[in-house]
């Protein structure tokens, strides 16, 4: 087991270092001058010059990579061209404040929406079940900024519950932050708790069609037995990918829903430096993103191998 | 294929509406797409029935032109995405081999990063313009197309009929479109819808953050972006479009539920 994990680490790690390699290539070898794109208007060849020598665009694109990766592993993130301040100081109390958010979503969704996919599926066919369907199907349709708007409509301007933007600054109260953030974490929790209920109906119900499973039936079990010693811990290793799956999902919903209640997070942080052209800043928020996805795919992945043990044990001949 | 089911027939209609808007809109649009006919967020009245916008032009015409915006970018997407898709995941299936590993490691990669990352970098990068965002969408979207598309056609390939016709000597050409192409169209019209969706939507929300479609083009996206003040009032205006969003999304999924639901366990990911 320990050697699978393993190597599914190492894997995460190269992956890791390939989407290093796309985010560079993708903002530094498209078509597109940056020291142009930077100075707008304003270029005169001077300061063009002056600004790519700054970025050190005249050294070859190869050794230009090293020198940013290198940079990044030890923590350097660059200068922000915009505001001339290091990204990092910049970027990780945004980074954190996202966590949060993501976090708060989490903890009450995920336990919440694979109750409800397990419940649906031992309920198969049932009004319950056709309701919740529909109901996680209209769900997963519906943008973002729909719900958002709809729960601002709401909760801040008709009955004045909650606040409409969620203002959150260093230092302030527990109570205070969860006021703050509950309907962003609503909208968060509506979109990704429909999926994972949907995903986790899914998983189960192809677990509850194995030919053990109607062993168990016809030994004269009852349903909650079947379902919780027979049927559930086969079903883990499904649900944990797709629980993981949509965690990650998260991590980019964020990017919208922070922008309708201008909260002020990481997915925010990126968008007004793709619209200001800040490289640096666009370069470290897409690594920060990018390292978050794949590490929480690289767990799903662990957590499922520990949850399976045909995964633990696999044939020699290997898959 | 079974028959439509109740809540196939109401995506069927919703689509169906959509469609109509989005060939007729020049002519069904009261109003100009610009044209400014009264005071900012006025109320829906006989004239106006949504009401008007942040800029005092009307709200309904704006959102009839939006469609042809809204719905013809995505839709370009997604042709553009399933015939890059197509070709290579039948290609690879085919070859297998080293074509099949490359192919593949270089989709995976792809899809290590979160779509809208990878989007984000890109319009950072070349600004945004209509077929940047067509050609961006359908590039990083392809990979979805691919993977499915590799799995359909290694399953045709190893059924009798595709041994016979290479044992015909049928080329590659023959094969994708004689033999593979015809047995895998069920599930890719059901791929398509989805990819739709998720192209439709993902348009949206770029607009909706200001990286999408740019003036003088005006789509739903960026139409609740502009409008979002709105709410503060208490006025549905940036709903309208949000909703239109929704319902267009609700339809399709609804006849793509259908579509899938005669298919082994497939789930719907956006």
């Amino acid at each position: 087991m320990w050697r699978l994990i393993l190597a599914r680490l190492a894997q995460g790690i190269v992956t890791l270092w390939l989407v290093s390699v796309l985010v560079f290539a993708g903002t530094q070898l498209l078509p597109g001058d940056v020291a142009a794109s930077i100075l707008g208007q304003n270029a005169t060849p001077g300061a063009l010059e002056a600004i790519r020598r700054e970025l050190g665009l005249n050294e070859p694109a190869i050794w230009r990579y090293f020198d940013w990766l290198g940079g990044f592993v030890q923590g350097d993130l660059g200068m922000s061209l915009t505001n001339r301040q290091p990204v990092s100081e910049l970027l990780w109390p945004r980074f954190g404040n996202t966590m949060a958010l993501a976090a708060y979503a989490a903890a009450i969704g995920v336990p919440l929406a694979t109750a409800l996919g397990v419940l649906t599926a031992m309920l198969r066919g049932s009004v319950f079940d056709r309701v919740s369907n529909i109901g996680a199907l209209a769900m997963v349709s519906l943008p973002e900024y729909f719900l958002g708007l709809l729960l601002i409509l709401f909760f801040s301007v008709k009955w004045n519950l909650l606040p409409s933007l969620a203002n959150v600054y260093p230092g302030m109260g527990f109570w205070a932050w969860i006021e703050a953030t509950t309907l962003p974490m609503l909208v968060l929790l509506l979109v990704t708790a429909a999926q994972i209920m949907r995903m986790t109906r899914t998983a189960v119900l192809s677990v509850m069609d194995a030919p053990y499973i109607e062993t168990a039936w016809l030994k004269g079990l009852r349903t909650g037995r079947v379902v919780l010693r027979h049927a559930a811990p086969n079903a883990v290793a499904p649900v944990i990918n797709v629980v993981a799956f949509n965690v990650a999902y998260l991590i980019t919903g964020v990017v919208l829903v922070e922008v309708v209640f201008n909260y002020n997070g990481l997915g925010r942080f990126m968008v007004d430096a793709v619209s200001k052209r800040d490289l640096p800043m666009v370069q470290a928020a897409a690594m920060v993103f990018g390292a978050v996805y794949v590490l929480l795919n690289m767990v799903a992945d662990i957590g499922a191998i520990a949850a399976n043990p045909r995964l633990r044990h696999p044939r020699e001949t290997g898959a | 294929m079974r028959r439509p089911t109740l809540t196939a027939w109401i995506g069927l209609i919703i689509i169906g509406a959509f469609a109509f808007v989005f060939v007729f809109a020049p002519w069904l649009a009261p109003y100009g797409l610009e044209a400014t006919v009264g005071v900012p967020f006025a109320d829906p009245s006989a004239e106006h029935p949504l009401g008007l916008d942040q800029n005092g032009r009307d709200l309904l015409s704006r959102m009839l032109y939006g469609a042809q915006i809204s719905i013809g970018v995505s839709l370009a997407a997604v042709l553009l995405s399933f015939s890059i898709g197509i070709p290579l995941g039948f290609f690879a299936a085919i070859r297998s081999g080293w074509t099949d590993v490359i192919l593949s490691r270089g989709v995976d990669t792809l899809m290590s990063v979160p779509v809208l990352i990878s989007a984000l970098v890109v319009l950072q990068a070349l600004g945004s313009s209509i077929p940047v965002l067509i050609v961006t969408i359908a590039v990083l979207d392809s990979t979805r197309v691919f993977r499915l598309s590799r799995v359909l056609a290694q399953g045709i390939n190893v059924m009798e009929y595709a041994e016979v016709a290479r044992l015909r000597g049928e080329g590659l050409g023959w094969m994708i479109r004689r033999e593979i192409l015809p047995n895998v169209s069920g599930p890719l019209l059901a791929e398509f819808g989805l990819r739709f969706c998720f192209s439709f939507l993902f348009v949206a929300g770029l607009s909706y953050l200001g990286l999408g479609i740019q003036p003088p083009f005006a789509d739903w996206g960026g139409m609740v972006r502009d409008n979002q003040q709105g709410i503060l009032y208490g006025l549905y205006t940036p709903l309208w479009p949000a909703g239109a969003i929704a319902l267009l999304t609700i339809g399709v999924n609804l006849v793509v539920d259908w579509l899938l639901a005669g298919q082994p366990n497939r789930q719907a990911n956006r």
